[in-house]
């Protein structure tokens, strides 16, 4: 998907996020000066909150390793020409299979093991989960957007019955399993960089942003560097091609969302293994549709999705310490100033690019004019 | 202008990109005449239609509608002179009665109820004078290919047609069907209606229309009463007598070499039920070349999408390559070319290429698999690139860049991509369609040249094309295709001009 029209690659990759960006900002800035407030103080507070403080960039990547999660499974099933609108769903059932192993062997297995089999249960059951929407979708037709969707609910279901009538200890009013034993706590930044001699403030970031650095990387390999990846997306780019090709849609529709499945599913590595330590309701909170918006707005492409989840990362912890620091104004704002930015580098890319394009055109012209005058007046002359 | 004219447009030129669709066309249809427009594909007459209906702006020329000078830049301009046109694919909403779909867009009241009892009132008295009978009541969807079309007849008449145009009303007709249609025309034509007929059937022109326009190549070549013109005149005209380009008197071929593709008693139907392969017959022997002729829309598609797997006949045997496959078990795609069978498609930029890819990438399309490309799953891409920038220099693809989007090169060095990447291999048959289709001239005798090299190396190669020229320069033996089915086969030495369009017509046998 390429909005792109008739820009430079340069232009394309570069210059169009930052206006849309700023197109985005400017709106938003607008309402927060409609509501009575100065919109340069609450930008300062957001930037400053999110990127001046070591701790401030700590929950700013905290944030940002979920989003590339959930980014890199949207991306996935979009090269593969599917809209895979079941992140959230699939990070329900990933976290719940973390969980569950964790639940089930952290009293007995060492870390080294623990870990990894609490990321392959994650991953596993976030695979499933995306399995049937598509399976239904390639064998049976049904529109895999409709399927997802709904199978988010079921999802965000089974997590509150099995949270409150399985695995809720005895006597305890919280709905939340008990925690896992040690081994199954995925080391803190503040820890791992503390092994090597460096400070780091409290925060929840993780491990686990390592592990999303490495499922960017190899999302980029198979995508681009395996003859799968190639085959999944000339599906996606062109259906007729594939078949031409030889290359069956069927398999490739349920290989791009067992994928997309699968990553999804490490959300769990991030908020469960790294984070909470247990199983809880709320810990994917919306990050399965913010992903919508990372690889929108990253173009599918791992390395835009980091840029992207960075973006967005920075926005959830900036306007959290606007909310805290600048009276009267809500969390509901931030919420808004989100909303833009999926509005104008989402869908709205499609009014700019052509815009852009105009301009760039008509400056090319004007820098060929100013060029051309001089010559034309030696001639006279 | 004479007033008798219906329709009189003088001095048409229409241009797209490098192709002069329309060049001086001037076209006069008498009042309360059947006229028929024929020509093969690409002759100009639908860009001639399109211009009086609205759809393009001609460049140049006049156009007269009842001897009344008229400017027509969009359809309704066109409706509000009396002109309808019925198009071969039908404008007709499916899950809407055909009532409604009359309706549409001419609702006489804003109360739905009101304007439906309103329509249906006047459409009963103009059924019984036409004999136009359609189910009013019934789903688009439910009704017969026929019935649709006097549905849109029905339509185009509501609205006040008195010049009706219909393009290539019978190709998806059944003889029967065809033969109500043309009582129904008649019967319009009795009632002073004016028809203008767009169609490559000349047994039809003979039986229907008063007077014939014969179009080729953007331009009238003739244009007479039916009553002075015969059918093998108009083919000729049609056709046209060109020298035949770049003819090769090939060396004396072994008679009888070994058969690497045989396709017996294929039968096709596509999805609306439409019987497009029947009984059909091929056999490709190695170190020839099988000219496919016929007119667009005849099977000639259906017929390579059989070949290559892409589709699976409803029944028929293949063997290819000493594999046997029948219609229950058929062959599939990526199975053809592990026997050798290549396949450079119609439709190169919706099948050859990916147009979201870089050259390179779309240049291994279906070859991925090769050892050369990929090692247990990972791709090379270094010896993808170097081995797409050797096909591009080998085949002469400008630019010979192989990082430029697919979609970036034009449509001749695209064609020239896949045909390198399809000869590659030195594949044993070769199915090529339409293989100069947007081809600039100067690459057309290049392309000649590199299959007739793969036929002397023993390849067996099949070339469906719409151009008869290109039928004769290339084929060793000619198969005719009409209706889906083969309407003659002939060795080049025997293959005329006007005998082979006779053929592709309908008109011979």
């Amino acid at each position: 998907m390429s909005p792109a029209h008739g820009l430079p690659r340069w232009a394309d990759l570069l210059l169009l996020p930052v206006v849309c960006l700023a197109v985005a900002l400017a709106a938003a800035g607008t309402v927060v000066a409609l509501v009575g407030q100065d919109p340069l103080e609450v930008m300062l507070v957001l930037v400053s909150g999110a990127l001046g403080s070591p701790r401030g960039i700590s929950y700013t990547l905290y944030y940002a390793t979920t989003f590339i999660f959930t980014g890199l499974a949207v991306s996935v099933a979009f090269h593969g020409g599917l809209f895979n609108i079941g992140g959230e769903g699939q990070a329900i059932l990933g976290g719940l299979g973390t969980g569950l192993a964790a639940l089930w062997l952290s009293p007995s297995l060492p870390a080294w093991l623990m870990l990894p089999i609490m990321l392959v249960a994650g991953a596993l059951f976030g695979m499933a989960w995306a399995a049937i929407p598509a399976y239904l979708q390639a064998y049976r037709g049904s529109h895999v957007v409709i399927t997802t969707i709904m199978f988010n609910f079921i999802a965000s279901s089974l997590l509150v019955y099995l949270l409150v009538h399985q695995l809720r200890p005895a006597g305890t009013m919280a709905v939340e399993s008990r925690a896992f034993a040690e081994s199954a706590r995925l080391p803190s930044m503040r820890d791992a960089l503390g092994w090597l001699g460096l400070d780091w403030p409290t925060s929840p970031l993780n491990l686990s942003l390592l592990l999303a650095l490495l499922a960017c990387w190899l999302v980029y390999l198979f995508l681009w560097r395996t003859r799968a990846g190639y085959h999944l997306r000339v599906v996606g780019a062109s259906p007729a091609a594939a078949r031409y090709a030889g290359i069956g849609p069927q398999r490739q529709v349920m290989l791009a969302m067992a994928i997309s499945g699968a990553l999804a599913g490490l959300v769990g590595m991030n908020e469960i293994a790294g984070v909470s330590g247990r199983l809880l309701l709320e810990f994917v909170s919306g990050a399965g549709f913010t992903g919508i918006a990372v690889a929108l707005m990253g173009r599918n492409h791992p390395l835009g999705i980091v840029f992207a989840s960075v973006l967005f990362g920075a926005l959830f912890q900036g306007g959290a310490e606007v909310a805290f620091e600048v009276r009267g104004f809500s969390r509901n704002m931030v919420v808004m100033l989100q909303g833009f930015i999926v509005l104008f580098s989402g869908a709205m890319v499609y009014v700019i690019a052509p815009a852009l394009a105009w301009l760039l055109a008509r400056l090319a012209a004007m820098g060929r004019r100013r060029h051309a005058a001089p010559a034309a007046g030696a001639e006279h002359g | 202008m004479q007033p008798d004219l219906a329709v009189c447009m003088t001095g048409i030129s229409k241009r797209f990109g490098a192709v002069q669709a329309n060049d001086r066309v001037n076209l006069s249809v008498r009042r309360g005449t059947v006229h028929g427009i024929v020509g093969e594909n690409g002759a100009g007459k639908s860009t001639l239609m399109s211009v009086l209906y609205g759809f393009y702006a001609a460049d140049s020329g006049q156009i007269a509608v009842f001897g009344q000078a008229a400017t027509i830049r969009h359809a309704d301009d066109a409706i509000a002179l009396g002109i309808g046109m019925v198009h071969q694919h039908f404008m007709l909403v499916d899950t809407l009665s055909a009532l409604d779909n009359v309706l549409l867009g001419a609702e006489p009241h804003w109360q739905l109820a009101r304007a439906q009892r309103q329509v249906q009132q006047e459409l009963e008295p103009l059924m019984q004078a036409t004999g136009l009978r359609v189910k009013l009541d019934a789903l688009v969807q439910d009704l017969s290919v026929g019935d649709r079309q006097r549905l849109e007849i029905l339509k185009a008449l509501y609205r006040g047609a008195r010049i009706l145009i219909l393009d290539e009303p019978t190709a998806v007709l059944t003889p029967q069907e065809a033969e109500q249609l043309f009582a129904v025309l008649r019967a319009l034509r009795e009632q002073g209606s004016t028809i203008v007929l767009i169609t490559h059937k000349l047994k039809e022109v003979m039986r229907l229309c008063d007077e014939v326009t014969v179009m080729r190549a953007g331009r009238v070549v003739q244009a007479t009463p039916v009553a002075q013109a015969s059918i093998e005149g108009l083919a000729l005209a049609m056709v046209g007598r060109k020298v035949q380009m770049g003819r090769l008197e090939s060396a004396a071929r072994p008679a009888a070499t070994q058969a690497l593709l045989v396709a017996s008693n294929i039968g096709l139907r596509d999805d609306l039920g439409v019987q497009r392969l029947a009984g059909l017959n091929l056999s490709l022997h190695a170190g020839e070349i099988v000219g496919v002729a016929g007119v667009s829309g005849n099977g000639q598609s259906q017929l390579l999408d059989v070949l290559c797997g892409l589709s699976v006949p409803d029944s028929g045997q293949l063997l290819l390559c000493g594999q046997s496959f029948t219609s229950t078990a058929w062959l599939q795609p990526h199975l053809a070319r592990q026997l050798g069978l290549a396949h450079v498609p119609e439709d190169r930029q919706a099948r050859a290429l990916v147009m979201a890819f870089v050259a390179w990438e779309s240049a291994v399309l279906g070859y991925d698999g090769l050892p050369a490309y990929n090692r247990l799953g990972w791709l090379g891409h270094g010896r993808m690139r170097a081995a797409t920038l050797a096909m591009m220099q080998r085949f002469d693809v400008r630019p010979a860049n192989t990082e430029l989007g697919s979609s970036k090169f034009s449509g001749g060095n695209q064609q020239k991509l896949v045909l390198a990447r399809e000869l590659g291999q030195a594949p044993r048959v070769l199915l090529v369609g339409q293989p100069t289709r947007g081809v600039d001239i100067g690459a057309i005798e290049f392309i000649y040249t590199h299959l007739r090299a793969l036929r002397d190396a023993g390849c067996a190669v099949l070339v469906v094309s719409s151009e008869l020229d290109e039928i004769l320069a290339l084929s060793d033996r000619v198969i005719v295709m009409n209706q889906g089915r083969i309407a003659g086969e002939l060795p080049i030495g025997d293959c005329t001009e006007a005998g082979l369009g006779l053929l592709m017509t309908g008109g011979g046998a």
